[in-house]
């Protein structure tokens, strides 16, 4: 682990994120008496456990003026408490054989350890201790904030793809928590101040807005005995009702030209926006969205390679994605770089390929090669402890709720090639569109 | 004020399941490839990689060679298309990729263990790796595709930085050579040059197969035989050359318009089965290596604000690898951050470890020994390592003894011994005024 708090936009989010475990996963939830939610998914392969808490805050639930104040917040949970002063928690937990770390993303924000099963107590105990007993000075605010305005420089202020990334996302998401980076404008995390903190931490870290994760070698009935040792005490406090703005719907078709003076490789980015998991009307329709990202992209056999990048050649690589794990609503995303430079004409294959799908229902063929894909992916994801745990907890701070797992293989299942195309017509519409160019500087004759 | 933790308190944590000890077997199969196998129920998977003395250390003056021959492999066959193979793993759920480095070239599949689900994509990896036949559009595109990889990668402060330190630590060496080949090379390797080398270095003699997951003994044997056979069984390559070490200290200045400084400080390290590995391991691990703990995170980030990410690693090969330590810092901090880093190092390696940080990094290690192996897909590395690398099976178990059996004045003469300030090469990549401002 090189780094804490590894951004949550790093996930790519132009991959399809395959979603939840098998249907027979073992998840056993418990309610402390204060609000805070603990699930535990069982897996003994391996004497290691992963500690996961959650909170439903993140950079959404910022706005113009305070951006970036979950993930500046997300750092300064290092810095100590009473009990431990700073350096002390991650100390313990390195003696202890552990690592651990912390991320946010546009809808939570996640503290974990990992360590050998036995040490998980000393996991929970300092967890509970800085969800109730953190200190933030000024001091401290001050330090952490240049290394927070270094990160925001390594990440995206110097590198042609993190610009091109942020200017994308403050127009493809009109008026929504999702139109401002994770890490925040500059000028906001430069003006955040020890009571900006200090609000956020009453308002937001709390039992009742929590939710502990914990998967590996434990047992669920012992996780609920720590559980309520360690944090049953701990006061609960009502969190305020957050009223996240409706998306303009539709908001029509966007286009963003971007130019930056160190690219030297054109590239496209296309995203409709369409419901997640949390805000889909129809339940089933997020399957389909995904199951329409793996007929493009589920692989090197799938269409956007053997049209786009093998069959007429115009692009150098291109790709689909959806991750219907978010709060509001989310994005079909797809993206093209160009063989020797001609944007437009990945744009048009790109489009072609969204009619396709909207004009002719998919292959059996087709369909169920998709189907053996999401099914097997969704498999082969209960390999990583850590990422049974990460699931179980964006479920859960995203709204969905850690059942969704549960009804994956069914719904998966139950989709028909007449589904899909449905689900394209309804939802990959231009009115929905936003494009997005980045050019190389000195190629502005061909924009 | 610190509260005590009390250590082991719980009775019920029973222990319940089998630590994941790396149960390994091994044997050859008729054509000379050695097999690692570790047979793992829990899930219904199987991972299967084969892994080539093939990597770019092998390019022999054409740079990017192996990661293009690598790139190819599942491209086409004499009578199969890139779109047809593909489609024939995921009908069954597979994924297979290709993958290389400096020593090795690697292809992997994952499967569902179901025998109609597996049979096929068995099948399909051994016809595949057998007949693979670099249709020329395959090479003209996957040339193009490196090409615009390249010229993506020169706007990445941090590709520039890699590859500068690389070619400046290793000098003549074959690991100078970039693994993604350079503009000038790429364009200049034709299928003739890919053909020759999958021929020269894809064979059953150069290879280690690893397979883990749900399957017998009998079965992985005959998944063994049956790619193994596929190959042409062909010479091991000869050995690689002994690493240089550069012969004065060098600083090389890479002009870069942006906000931050990108910091390399290094030089080559150990190989392979290196005894003075542990106790370098260990230094690095208290140096930066250790993640948060460490002490130039601790100087460079907690106390001064310098950097959001400020490490060290190391790591071994075949031949020596590297030690370096790295850092991103705004410009105007870039004096001072080099201090640190070097004020750093120089102490640890003039007086040792405080016993704290030594204690505290051995604890770290050998408490996270059963972090390291705790799913298949970290089985997998591990083993491929064990038989590329000709290791005791109890790797790791003797990784962490050997740890545990350190003091500080080991951990001093190694870094003595090998961290020789008068060989150490420093990269900068920055805007020019400020590179060229600092020593």
């Amino acid at each position: 682990m090189t780094a804490r708090n590894a951004i949550f936009a790093l996930i790519p989010a132009l991959m399809a994120a395959p979603v939840a475990a098998q249907s027979d996963s073992e998840v056993t939830e418990f309610t402390l008496d204060n609000g805070m939610q603990v699930l535990v998914r069982e897996d003994h392969r391996a004497p290691v456990v992963v500690s996961q808490v959650w909170y439903r805050v993140g950079s959404s639930y910022e706005g113009r003026g305070n951006t970036g104040l979950s993930h500046l917040f997300e750092h300064m949970m290092f810095k100590g408490t009473e009990a431990y002063p700073e350096g002390e928690f991650s100390e313990i937990i390195s003696r202890e054989g552990g690592r651990l770390n912390a991320f946010t993303g546009r809808d939570f924000s996640a503290y974990f350890e990992i360590m050998a099963a036995d040490r998980l107590p000393i996991a929970l105990e300092l967890e509970a201790d800085r969800m109730a007993n953190l200190q933030i000075d000024s001091e401290a605010l001050a330090t952490e904030r240049e290394v927070v305005l270094e990160e925001r420089r390594l990440r995206t202020e110097d590198r042609p793809e993190g610009r091109f990334g942020e200017r994308y996302a403050a127009i493809a998401n009109p008026g929504t928590g999702y139109a401002h980076p994770i890490i925040g404008w500059a000028d906001d995390v430069a003006g955040l101040t020890v009571d900006d903190l200090e609000g956020w931490y009453q308002q937001w870290y709390t039992p009742s807005n929590a939710t502990l994760v914990v998967a590996g070698d434990v047992e669920p009935e012992a996780v609920h005995a720590l559980a309520r040792e360690y944090f049953g005490d701990i006061p609960g406090r009502e969190v305020p009702a957050v009223h996240d703005p409706e998306n303009l719907d539709p908001p029509g078709e966007r286009r963003l030209v971007y130019r930056d003076g160190q690219a030297r490789v054109p590239q496209l980015r296309m995203g409709y926006e369409v419901p997640s998991f949390a805000t889909a009307d129809n339940s089933r329709d997020p399957y389909a969205l995904l199951m329409l990202a793996t007929i493009l992209d589920g692989g090197d056999g799938a269409r956007l390679s053997e049209t786009l990048v093998r069959g007429s050649g115009v692009a150098a690589a291109a790709g689909a994605g959806y991750n219907p794990m978010v709060r509001l609503d989310g994005e079909f995303s797809l993206f093209g770089v160009p063989a020797d430079g001609d944007v437009a004409a990945v744009e048009q294959a790109l489009r072609e390929e969204i009619r396709r799908l909207q004009r002719q229902p998919v292959s059996e063929e087709e369909l169920e090669r998709a189907r053996s894909q999401l099914l097997a992916d969704h498999l082969f994801e209960l390999d990583s402890v850590f990422y049974q745990a990460m699931q179980l907890g964006m479920l859960e701070t995203t709204g969905a709720g850690w059942e969704t797992l549960d009804a994956f293989e069914q719904n998966v299942r139950a989709l028909s090639a007449e589904d899909l195309q449905a689900a394209a017509r309804r939802y990959l519409r231009p009115d929905m569109l936003t494009v997005g160019v980045m050019q190389p500087a000195e190629r502005e004759d061909e924009a | 004020m610190r509260r005590l933790i009390p250590a082991i308190l719980l009775t019920f944590f029973s222990g319940v399941g089998g630590a994941m000890e790396a149960d390994i077997q091994e044997w050859e199969t008729e054509s000379g490839s050695r097999v690692l196998f570790v047979e793992r129920h829990e899930l219904p998977i199987i991972d299967i990689r084969l892994a080539f003395d093939a990597g770019s250390a092998r390019d022999d003056g054409q740079a990017g060679l192996a990661r293009m021959t690598s790139n190819l492999l599942l491209e086409g066959t004499s009578d199969r298309n890139a779109g047809e193979i593909a489609r024939e793993f995921e009908r069954y759920g597979a994924r297979a990729s290709t993958d290389s480095g400096r020593d090795t070239g690697q292809v992997s599949v994952r499967a569902l263990s179901e025998a109609e689900r597996l049979d096929p994509v068995i099948d399909n990896m051994a016809d595949v790796i057998a007949h693979a036949d670099f249709p020329g559009h395959a090479v003209d595109r996957v040339r193009q595709q490196m090409l615009l990889g390249l010229q993506q990668a020169e706007s990445s402060a941090s590709s520039l930085a890699e590859k500068a330190f690389a070619r400046a630590i290793y000098g003549d060496h074959p690991y100078a050579s970039p693994p993604g080949g350079t503009l000038e090379s790429v364009e200049a390797i034709d299928r003739q040059a890919v053909v020759d080398f999958h021929q020269r270095y894809y064979t059953a003699s150069n290879a280690t197969i690893s397979i883990v997951g749900d399957l017998d003994r009998a079965r992985a044997e005959e998944i063994a035989e049956r790619l193994s056979a596929a190959l042409p069984e062909g010479q091991p390559p000869a050995s690689l050359p002994e690493v240089e070490l550069p012969e004065a200290p060098q600083t090389v200045r890479i002009p870069f318009e942006a906000g931050q400084t990108h910091v390399i400080i290094g030089q080559p390290s150990v190989r392979q089965g290196s005894d003075a590995y542990y106790p370098l391991y260990l230094g690095n691990h208290i140096l930066g290596g250790g993640g948060l703990t460490s002490i130039l995170a601790e100087r460079m980030r907690e106390e001064r604000g310098l950097s959001y990410s400020s490490s060290s690693r190391i790591t071994s090969g075949a031949r020596r690898g590297r030690f370096q330590m790295s850092t991103q810092v705004r410009n105007d901090a870039l004096g001072e951050a080099l201090g640190v880093m070097r004020d750093s190092l120089d102490e640890l390696r003039d007086e040792g470890p405080s016993a704290e940080r030594l204690d505290a990094s051995k604890r770290n290690i050998t408490g996270g020994f059963p972090l390291q192996l705790d799913s298949n897909r970290d089985l997998l590395g591990y083993v491929t390592s064990i038989g590329f690398h000709d290791l005791p099976h109890d790797y790791l178990q003797r990784f962490v003894d050997r740890i545990d059996s350190l003091g500080g004045d080991d951990v001093r003469s190694a870094l003595q011994a090998h961290l020789d300030p008068a060989r150490s090469v420093t990269v900068l990549v920055g805007p020019e005024a400020t590179i060229n401002g600092v020593e």
